[in-house]
């Protein structure tokens, strides 16, 4: 990486070093001939191998479509799951190439997934190949494809009208396929599109014109590829680098570690650690070639400061004079792409380049038809949906809008229980309220109110079945906690729903939303220093969790209050259970929605051995028993 | 060390402790007149290299426990090379291991030796005790019974052994059909096992490295680089290899249309089968019973690239254990091998 090759060694796009990269995604279904075209593609490039060909001969006969003939559709099946099901599951990168490019190409499939997959294949490409079959036209697909790639930010986009042998190679059919599509382009913002005539079972205009397009005076598809120039104006914007790592292997050298995202640096440079707003000089660019004069993105370097300044892992060196911008509110564009749908109030880890942060969707705004492009209203977002809602984040991280920087503007969420990937967004600008809004340093704080009541404030959270003993346990143990001098508050299911959560049903999205504010309340209450008791039946984890996170570590007690469902079916105080079996009362938990026990509860109570006053008594002396308690 | 009959440059290489003398002088750098525009145009390869160092550096900044899968081939010399630059001039954060099967090349073993030696170098050697107490050979339980005990099972018993959360292998998506399809950072359950229709989506330089204990990653820095890409590599940043990559004259006898090398004496050779020497290199090097040899005159890395840049036959071409069973690479994957 010496970064000087610029200058002494051989200039870029040379053949020595394999020219330059190109990183692009294929876009289109099977039935558009894709994997077709990209076979041809390779095949044509002559970056296939003898054996490759002959495998590709033998495959062809075995399990071909095309009676014996060349399947170039083989050469990109690459499971053997697949090849069974003549399907495509995920996204397949395959690397080659020509004299003058090293090319990175993503290829996606059709079918449900389809979203999620060319999501992810567009968020690393340059260029994006869109199919039209030239017997259909555009389809909702075509339309759908190319939204996304606008989204994701591609700049350069190739029409392919495929199979064009099978309309006798009709001008006509070209032209007005390349009329309507560059009218939706345009109409969801991408400029530069390149119309191209093709066959891919015949290679016209693959890599040769071969004669039957007469009328085409443009590039062929590997021509362009090849040529298309790749304007990267990352490195005329202003500095910025996520800081991956520190680097401290002895007292003496202290260095930030990271891959540049934006701009130049070079040492003497005066720069900005954000969010904390510390500035300080880069005195070294250290990497095991050498000290560097500069580094350009996407360079990985290693810098070191004039001065001691605090810069961690997540943290953004960023240019003095153009620093950017910290916030914990957002509007986002967000993909979703797991089975479990995203729901409104629930917190999802976000990861943004090294940094971690906890993220509550608010309100979904809108659902976009990415088909139509029209604005749809929704409460949720199922898996391949897009919406655009508003993020609130648990701390202020350093950003950019991603139109400026996909480093610094494109997150994933990940689910705090599973662990799974389960959306990706792209953020547009921060909310101004969350600019206004400073933390007011209080000088009274929990500490204080706390001491004045004797206590330690905490949530003491009930959770359990419907009908489990929860608020009748949890009245005793308020009564015993005010005998003992305690100042307490009671929150119970049914009183809040009256109340502060009237507006909520009882749908899994707003038994999130119940919980949540069930959960910021309590936290209220906690910092005026009382000890708060909640009986609800929180049946999700991850609700559980996300109140436990609300609190420091010790603040938070979970109480299982643990009845069988055949016993508290058989108590049925209420009648509801009898009511859901009957159907009248849907999303009912342990009927018809789920009861996520708590797998690790500080305390367990066992209903079916004892008694509620019994089960007040244990919890009581628990407390007690916490130090300061 | 004499084993090690490594070209002159590569050798200093090899030997030196830390960066090349020669380049750590002076700046890789000049900077340019004040005001000028003009920057480093980075080519493929300073692409491809800070790619591999950001993912290093991710895996390495979330891994409880990472370790670098080290096969002595040229692969892993080139992601030990970056894992060097990555974490300049701090040590290596993670131990090599070397998964064996005792079926290595002895100019491997030679190698193998050399690295261990290097200053702040740990290198862990798990022989499967099982495979050990069988005797379980290429010859005569045949490669998948040998790679799986071994190789599988081996990697599997040393990971949780050591408990290592995270390894690095030197994997490239264009070696293979189903590597196509892996992730840069790809999860294993508990039970080290791949499911290639439940990955996690892997956008724009986003790794999530989440998971419940006994659950592992396997991180592959060298996804996108080409057989070609590495071998222009070792020339640029003049990296030491095993010399079986440069041709020599060599004892081998052809057998099922490849050039097996008679390595040592546990050959047990065909009757009337006599080794002749032919001048020959090898593309891969894993178990010298199960990969074949190619025809070659390249005795440099210059040669060799030009040599590969009129080539026609794949990499993995030589390496009898892929045309095991048709898939054979997906299973393995499936179910835990590298």
């Amino acid at each position: 990486m010496k970064s000087g090759k610029a200058i002494d060694g051989p200039p870029a796009g040379s053949a020595e070093d394999g020219g330059t990269l190109l990183r692009f995604i294929t876009c289109g279904s099977v039935e558009d001939g894709k994997s077709t075209l990209l076979g041809r593609l390779l095949y044509d490039a002559d970056v296939l191998s003898d054996d490759q060909l002959a495998a590709l001969e033998a495959d062809s006969k075995q399990t071909g479509t095309r009676n014996g003939d060349l399947d170039y559709a083989l050469l990109l099946d690459g499971l053997a799951a697949e090849r069974e099901q003549a399907i495509t599951i995920d996204v397949a990168y395959r690397l080659f190439s020509t004299a003058r490019r090293k090319f990175i190409a993503a290829d996606t499939p059709g079918h449900e997934q389809y979203t999620r997959n060319m999501v992810t294949g567009a968020s690393t490409a340059d260029l994006a190949v869109v199919l039209v079959d030239a017997r259909k036209g555009l389809l909702p697909q075509t339309r759908r494809h190319t939204t996304i790639v606008a989204m994701l930010g591609v700049r350069h986009v190739v029409l392919a009208v495929t199979k064009m042998d099978l309309v006798d190679y009709e001008e006509a059919t070209f032209r007005a396929i390349e009329r309507d599509y560059r009218a939706f382009a345009q109409r969801v913002g991408i400029g530069a599109v390149v119309a191209i005539p093709l066959s891919g079972v015949h290679g016209d205009n693959v890599r040769r014109p071969l004669g039957n397009t007469p009328w085409y005076d443009g590039p062929t598809l590997l021509d362009h590829l090849e040529r298309v120039e790749l304007e990267d104006g990352r490195a005329t914007r202003p500095f910025r680098m996520p800081v991956q790592s520190v680097n401290r292997p002895h007292p003496d050298f202290r260095g930030v570690a990271g891959t540049v995202a934006s701009g130049v640096v070079r040492p003497g440079d005066r720069v900005m650690i954000q969010p904390s707003g510390r500035d300080t000089r880069v005195t070294r660019i250290v990497t095991q070639d050498g000290d560097l004069a500069c580094a350009v993105p996407p360079q990985a370097v290693t810098l070191t400061f004039a001065d001691d300044v605090d810069a961690g892992r997540g943290d953004v060196v960023c240019a003095h004079d153009a620093p950017v911008h910290t916030a914990d509110q957002f509007e986002a564009t967000l993909v979703w792409m797991h089975e479990a749908p995203m729901l409104r109030g629930r917190s999802y880890l976000m990861k943004l380049g090294p940094r971690q942060a906890t993220a509550t969707i608010a309100p979904l705004k809108y659902k976009v038809h990415v088909d139509t492009l029209e604005h749809l209203a929704s409460d949720s977002l199922r898996m391949n949906e897009i919406g655009v809602c508003e993020l609130a984040l648990d701390r202020p991280i350093a950003f950019e809008p991603y139109a400026v920087n996909r480093d610094l503007g494109g997150f994933i969420l990940i689910d705090r229980l599973t662990n799974e990937t389960v959306g990706a967004g792209m953020l547009h600008f921060a909310l101004r309220r969350a600019d206004n809004l400073h933390w007011q340093a209080l000088d009274i704080d929990k500490r204080a109110r706390a001491a004045q009541k004797g206590q330690r404030p905490c949530v003491v959270w009930f959770t359990g079945l419907s009908g489990a003993g929860k608020s009748t346990i949890a009245n005793l143990v308020e009564k015993k906690l005010h005998a003992l001098g305690r100042h307490t508050v009671l929150l119970d299911g049914d009183n809040v729903r009256h109340g502060l959560n009237r507006d909520l049903g009882f749908t899994a999205a707003d038994r999130v939303e119940n919980i949540r504010r069930i959960a910021e309340v309590s936290k209220l209450m906690v910092d005026a220093g009382l000890i708060v008791l909640t009986a609800f039946i929180s049946p999700f984890r991850s609700e559980r969790r996300m109140a436990r996170a609300l609190l420091e570590a010790d603040e938070f007690i979970e109480v299982h209050v643990d009845t069988p469902l055949a016993v508290a079916e058989a108590r049925d105080a209420k009648g509801l259970y009898a009511k859901a079996r009957r159907g009248d009362l849907p999303n009912f938990t342990g009927i018809d929605s789920p009861y996520e026990a708590p797998e690790q509860p500080e305390i367990r109570i066992d209903t079916t051995v004892m008694s509620p006053e019994a089960a007040a008594e244990h919890i009581v002396e628990c407390l007690c028993r916490r130090p300061g308690g | 060390m004499s084993a090690v009959a490594v070209p002159e440059p590569v050798q200093r290489r090899l030997l030196s402790t830390g960066p090349d003398p020669m380049s750590t002088t002076t700046p890789a750098t000049t900077a340019p007149p004040a005001g000028a525009a003009r920057l480093p145009v980075l080519s493929p390869l300073d692409r491809l290299e800070a790619e591999s160092i950001h993912l290093l550096r991710e895996v390495v900044a979330e891994a409880q426990k990472p370790v670098m899968l080290y096969s002595i081939g040229k692969d892993s010399s080139v992601m030990l090379h970056l894992a060097r630059k990555a974490f300049h001039p701090g040590p290596l954060p993670f131990p090599l291991l070397h998964v064996d099967t005792t079926w290595k090349f002895q100019a491997m073993y030679a190698m193998r030796q050399a690295i261990a030696a290097e200053p702040g170098i740990e290198l862990i050697v798990h022989e499967n005790p099982e495979a050990r107490a069988l005797g379980i050979n290429p010859f005569t339980h045949g490669s998948s019974v040998h790679t799986d005990v071994w190789k599988t099972q081996g990697l599997r018993q040393a990971l949780e052994k050591h408990g290592f959360d995270a390894a690095f292998g030197g994997a490239r998506r264009d070696e293979e059909k189903s590597r196509a399809k892996e992730r840069m950072v790809s999860f294993r359950s508990a039970q080290h096992r791949w499911d290639p229709k439940n990955q996690r989506p892997e956008l724009w330089r986003l790794f999530n490295l989440r998971k419940r204990k006994g659950e592992s990653f396997r991180a592959f820095p060298l996804s996108n680089w080409t057989e070609l890409d590495v071998w222009r590599y070792i020339e640029r940043e003049r990296i030491g290899v095993v010399p079986l990559y440069f041709a020599a004259q060599r004892p081998v006898v052809l057998r099922e249309g490849a050039l097996i090398m008679v390595d040592d004496a546990r050959m047990p050779l065909h009757p009337g089968e006599v080794p002749m020497r032919r001048k020959v290199r090898f593309r891969t090097l894993g178990c010298y019973p199960l990969t074949g040899a190619i025809d070659s005159q390249a005795e440099t890395v210059a040669q060799i690239i030009a040599e590969m840049s009129a080539s026609t036959s794949s990499e993995r071409a030589g390496r009898l254990i892929d045309h095991d069973a048709s898939a054979s690479m997906e299973r393995k994957k499936q179910e835990g091998y590298f």
